[in-house]
């Protein structure tokens, strides 16, 4: 049948159905038939997944062959003749389907998947109501051992997509067909609650889930369905879809497209809104980075939105307390109190802290405030705490500071190397490009970490450094790599400088010295340094573990020396890949709202950039001087040159080292405006508090980690008197005599792009047509930048800087002989103030917990469970013990995201000298036991290994 | 698999992973081996114990889920501690017909156990089993090491007395 070859350029043509079909060689059937618009019913088949052949219902006839084919399984060949709805194709999809439903409670009403349905619409459209059939059915008990979701076997039709899509995309594998024959579902092991499997709640499986077997149990809470209820009634009786309903019904905005307030992966999410409130989330199918896939803080984290904890008025301190007020008093507060301070004092007393929360347009539109109309030099933002040493670093060796790669292209690696980035846990949707780079085609993982991270469960090599030695672990490889002749010459010779320099500084790294120093045996560090330089493209992906040290800047660099030293830069799954924390972390770092620099990192010395804004902006000069960083500003506050400061969207009473420096800082401050959606530790101390609209409330964009600008849509209308950051500031702005014109995102976004060459091309035009763009982009027509470097260095020729290895900051002695290093988990988010108000992950995560090694926990009498205190140099926090082998002995581990045991009381305030970034990750500690856990032995449901990863 | 006497002592205590490390060292070469680890396994403990299917999961690579699909999937598999006597109850087709969904109702109703149960007291677990290769005595049950052929329902209640008593068992009781 097969016959002719192609043409030479990849392509086969086919008919289907009459028509002529051209289409990539090594597509199925199905795969054509789709990319044409012809419809054939699926029910097994996700675009997500491997095809499975199991549900028979995209059966066509193909000429010359013998009986039908599954058009998901089928390659289509050149030639081929198809067809998708003869007679004898029709009547054996109706006979799967009526076997289907002769085990199916077709009475549709009531089922909360109806209307979305894939078994429902292809029952209405073939006619079938009930089952010619008749035989015994299932009555199995509905399974609600969990927050999240919720399992009804007696609606499964074994189409295996939970199974696959856990197994397949996630990693992880929590289902599987359990029993045969009739009594088969995809059930737990040993019928266990989900809890206690190694269940990530990411709800992909509910995702997949073509019927109302797994539905997502709290969008299905009360006073969330009443109205749903009623359409999804309607659904059933007329066959229709919700969103058809919907349409039918003229609800607008009832699915609202935006991208996810939580990390830095800026997976796309659809809100489905009814009478002002988010009722569902679900992420559109191979859209965006996560391409439908999110994980349990983008799925079921938004319930923040709706908090009845949400700041509502604005509200002035009056006699020490809280008094609510309305926004033309707070404004006159606040613009009086701030011009009174600038008078006085001078602008540089005030100082302002923006978000990488909110949108790229607000933090444009603060760093204007603060240059243009309070006419101070110091801006900054918490990218000082977690990626300033990237953009210094790769500054230096590169000459732009950013993710050199995108997303998608990290599954092309050959190998990776991931050092100080726990990807499954921070960013998790980056990490399901990983894992599938390692199951679909035997991608190396070399994992550099102390901590037994889930990324080690897919690793080809596990390198356990101690903290804080980074740059000899790296300088070692590199030794390997040159004593061996494994580096790229022709790259070296034709892309970079200052080679002989770095070869000269590793010399001194033999393998050896670097294990003497890491920990690391040897041989190990020979065998990674040999399997990343021998792939073909190997990438480096970091985080926090690298920059969060006093030589976090040396840490970066150094991994940019390996980078060049391979040639692994500029083409497609390679690259030096540092992972943003933050939804808009980059967008915030883009817009200049930082100490040195404008939008698009102009740098406020210079005075052509300095000139343009000013003109731009209406005012006769700018400051000319870089400013002070986040952790200069609170010791500037002590000392009493910072007198005030407005506080945009960040809690530094939870996310910076030493908080008890950084309370005094604040409280000897003669004016603090904290401008939040929720009353933070930080708004506590504050003079003036006002409320603002969460993302789900306004217009913008974020800029996510690999540089992709996504538009932020609102669904819902802000609770209250609380109002968007942007007209907030323009307010103020106004009040104090400044004229701001543009005011809407929109506008606002196109002001900021006109200033901003790498920017200057993006438009809401253009993301609104669902255009994907990478910055740089610098005119109208430009595609974006996927992969930086390609041709050559932002800088020109990079270049090598060779870094010495320094010991942390603070190393452990008799009295405090641990090494604590801090960092997030999965469930929550930075600072907790939006996850810790989610009923559900407060159920599964309900409070902080100190992670330590079998042998330390042994040696000083603690059992998982008890409650231990943790003390530092600093302070000391309580909090319960997690006894766990994740951990090597020496290092405990301490999340940062729990306002009662904050983690960040014990952190050392030394900065790296280059980013000024604190030293997050290494302080010396102590742990003492307070009390025995009322369970005694410790072995009760807190088992300290929790809920094992995957594949363990 | 030939089948052993079902004595409890015959089996290793599960927390004892001694039989299982050398199992995993036996397979851990070779890719794809889930059901001769689990024969092994169950060889080894009598049973696929829950604690011990965790273990096998981590240091094999293999998800829990992955095995426990494989043994549920197959009949050979228990997951259940096996009592002092295993009871089969033959199933095959002259059996069937012969009346063993009888049989095997009425021993459950003895036991009071269902079908993979064993009773609380460690004395029987209960299983059913495909053709045991002699038609000709149906239905058959086998108790421990003793089969019973031509059985009636009323003839159940005495045979499982028997194995409360001093001796236990006899040859194949014809009537």
């Amino acid at each position: 049948m097969s016959g002719k070859s192609d043409k030479g350029d990849g392509m086969i043509d086919l008919i289907i159905d009459d028509r002529e079909c051209r289409a990539p060689r090594g597509s199925t059937i199905l795969e054509v038939c789709r990319a044409h618009g012809i419809d054939v019913p699926t029910l097994c088949y996700d675009e997500r997944l491997a095809p499975y052949g199991g549900c028979r219902l995209c059966l066509v006839e193909v000429e010359g062959a013998r009986g039908l084919l599954p058009a998901c399984t089928t390659e289509a060949e050149e030639g081929m003749v198809v067809r998708t709805s003869t007679e004898q194709v029709e009547s054996a999809r109706r006979t799967s389907l009526e076997l289907l439903v002769s085990d199916h409670p077709m009475a549709c009403t009531g089922c909360s998947k109806s209307g979305n349905c894939e078994l429902q619409r292809l029952a209405k459209r073939y006619g079938i109501e009930e089952s010619r059939y008749k035989g015994e059915k299932h009555e199995y008990p509905v399974l609600r051992d969990n927050p999240f979701i919720l399992r009804d076997y007696n609606k499964c039709i074994l189409c295996a997509r939970c199974i696959r899509i856990c197994r397949e995309v996630q990693g992880v594998g929590v289902y599987d067909f359990v029993n045969r024959g009739f009594a088969a579902v995809p059930g737990t092991p040993y019928d266990r609650p989900m809890v206690e499997t190694p269940c990530e709640f990411c709800g992909q499986c509910i995702s997949t889930c073509p019927t109302g077997a797994l539905t997502a149990r709290p969008f299905e809470e009360r006073e969330r369905v009443w109205k749903r209820e009623m359409a999804r009634s309607a659904c059933a009786h007329f066959g229709v879809s919700l969103d058809e309903m919907m349409e039918a019904l003229g609800v607008e905005g009832w699915k609202v497209r935006t991208t996810c307030p939580y990390c830095g992966c800026g997976c796309q999410l659809d809100l489905s809104v009814l009478d002002n409130r988010v009722v569902e989330v679900s992420s559109p199918v191979m859209v965006g980075p996560g391409q439908g896939n999110l994980c349990i803080k983008g799925r079921f984290g938004q319930d923040f939105i709706a908090s009845s904890d949400r700041l509502t008025t604005p509200l002035i301190r009056r006699d020490g307390e809280f008094v609510e007020a309305s926004w033309e008093e707070a404004i006159e507060h606040v613009t009086t109190r701030l011009r009174e301070i600038r008078d006085r004092s001078g602008p540089d007393a005030l100082a302002v802290l923006a978000s990488a929360r909110i949108t790229n347009e607000e933090n444009y539109m603060l760093q204007k405030f603060a240059r243009a109309v309070l006419g101070t030099r110091n801006i900054d933002h918490c990218a000082r705490l977690c990626h300033a040493p990237s953009v210094a670093g790769l500054a230096q060796t590169f000459g732009s500071g950013a993710m050199t790669n995108s997303i998608d292209d990290l599954e092309e690696a050959d190998a990776v190397l991931i050092i100080g980035s726990n990807t499954t846990e921070t960013h998790p949707i980056i990490a399901l490009r990983l894992k599938k780079a390692v199951m679909e085609h035997d991608c190396k993982i070399i994992v550099a970490d102390a901590r037994r991270i889930r990324m080690c469960y897919f690793a080809d090599k596990w390198l356990r450094q101690r903290p804080g030695t980074d740059v000899a672990l790296i300088n070692g490889m590199m030794n390997v790599i040159i004593e061996e002749g494994l580096f790229d010459r022709e790259f070296i010779e034709s892309r970079t400088e200052g080679f002989e320099d770095l070869k000269k500084a590793v010399a001194e790294y033999t393998p050896e010295r670097a294990a003497e120093i890491t920990g690391v045996d040897a041989d190990l560090i020979r065998e990674a340094a040999r399997t990343f330089a021998t792939a073909e493209r190997a990438a480096i992906v970091y985080a926090m573990g690298i920059t969060q040290h006093t030589t976090g800047t040396d840490n970066v660099i150094a991994l940019a020396d390996l980078a060049m030293l391979t040639g692994n830069i500029g083409r497609e799954g390679t690259g030096v890949n540092p992972l943003r924390g933050q939804n808009n972390v980059q967008g915030a770092c883009d817009m200049g709202a930082l100490p040195n620099v404008f939008s698009g990192y102009q740098s406020v010395t210079d005075p052509e950039a300095s000139r343009k804004f000013a003109r731009a902006w209406g005012v006769e000069s700018l400051p000319q001087q870089v400013g002070l960083t986040v952790t200069e500003m609170m010791d500037a506050a002590l000392r009493g040159e910072v007198k005030g400061m407005y506080i945009v969207g960040e809690n530094p009473m939870m996310s910076d080292p030493d908080i008890r420096h950084v309370e005094e800082a604040l409280r000897s401050l003669d004016l603090l405006v904290v401008q939040d959606i929720f009353m933070t530790e930080t708004a506590r101390l504050a003079d003036v508090v006002l409320p603002a609209a969460s993302y789900a409330e306004k217009e913008g964009t974020f800029t996510n980690t690999d540089r992709r600008v996504q538009r932020v849509r609102k669904a819902v209308e802000p609770p209250g008197d609380a109002r968007s950051d942007l007209r907030i500031i323009a307010d103020i702005a106004e009040a104090l005599g400044y004229s701001m014109p543009a005011r809407e995102a929109e506008e606002v976004f196109r002001e900021m792009a006109s200033l901003t060459p790498s920017y200057a091309g993006i438009t809401y035009e253009r993301l609104d047509a669902g255009e994907t763009i990478h910055w740089p982009c610098p005119e109208e027509g430009h595609p974006g930048t996927p992969i930086l470097h390609k041709e050559k260095f932002t800088r020109g020729k990079g270049a090598f800087i060779p870094v010495e290895y320094k010991p942390p900051a603070e190393e452990p002695d008799d009295r405090y002989p641990l090494v604590m290093t801090t960092g997030r988990v999965l469930e929550q988010y930075h600072t907790g103030t939006m996850t810790r108000r989610v009923p559900g992950i407060n159920e599964i995560d309900p409070a902080n917990r100190v992670w330590i090694s079998r042998e330390d926990a042994e040696a000083m009498g603690i059992s998982d469970g008890d409650l231990v205190r943790v003390s530092t140099r600093r302070g000391d926090i309580e909090a319960e013990a997690r006894v766990t082998r994740k951990m090597p002995g020496g290092l405990i581990f301490i999340p940062f995201h729990y306002s009662e045991s904050p983690a960040n009381r014990l952190t050392v305030g030394r900065i790296d000298p280059v980013s000024k970034i604190p030293e997050f990750k290494v302080a010396a500690a102590a742990v003492s036991l307070v009390r025995k856990s009322a369970g005694g032995n410790g072995s009760g449901n807190g088992s300290g290994e929790g809920r094992p990863g995957g594949g363990e | 698999m030939a089948e052993k006497c079902a004595c409890g002592q015959r089996f290793a205590p599960v927390d004892d992973l001694g039989p299982l490390e050398e199992i995993l060292r036996r397979y851990r070469d070779e890719k794809g081996a889930i059901i001769p680890m689990l024969q092994d396994a169950q060889e080894a403990y009598g049973y696929l114990d829950e604690g011990i299917m965790r273990e096998m999961a981590r240091r094999s690579g293999y998800q829990l889920s992955q095995l426990y699909g494989v043994a549920t999937f197959y009949t050979q598999f228990r997951l259940q501690p096996i009592g002092e006597y295993l009871i089969k109850v033959c199933h095959g087709t002259a059996c069937h017909v012969a009346g063993a969904p009888l049989i095997t109702d009425e021993v459950s109703n003895q036991l009071g156990i269902k079908e993979g149960q064993t009773t609380p007291d460690g004395k029987f677990t209960l299983e059913s089993v495909m053709c045991v290769g002699a038609c000709s005595l149906s239905p058959i049950m086998i108790v421990g090491e003793d089969t019973y052929g031509k059985l009636k329902p009323t003839s159940i209640r005495k045979i499982l007395k028997g194995y409360y008593g001093e001796a236990a068992g006899s040859e194949v009781e014809d009537e």
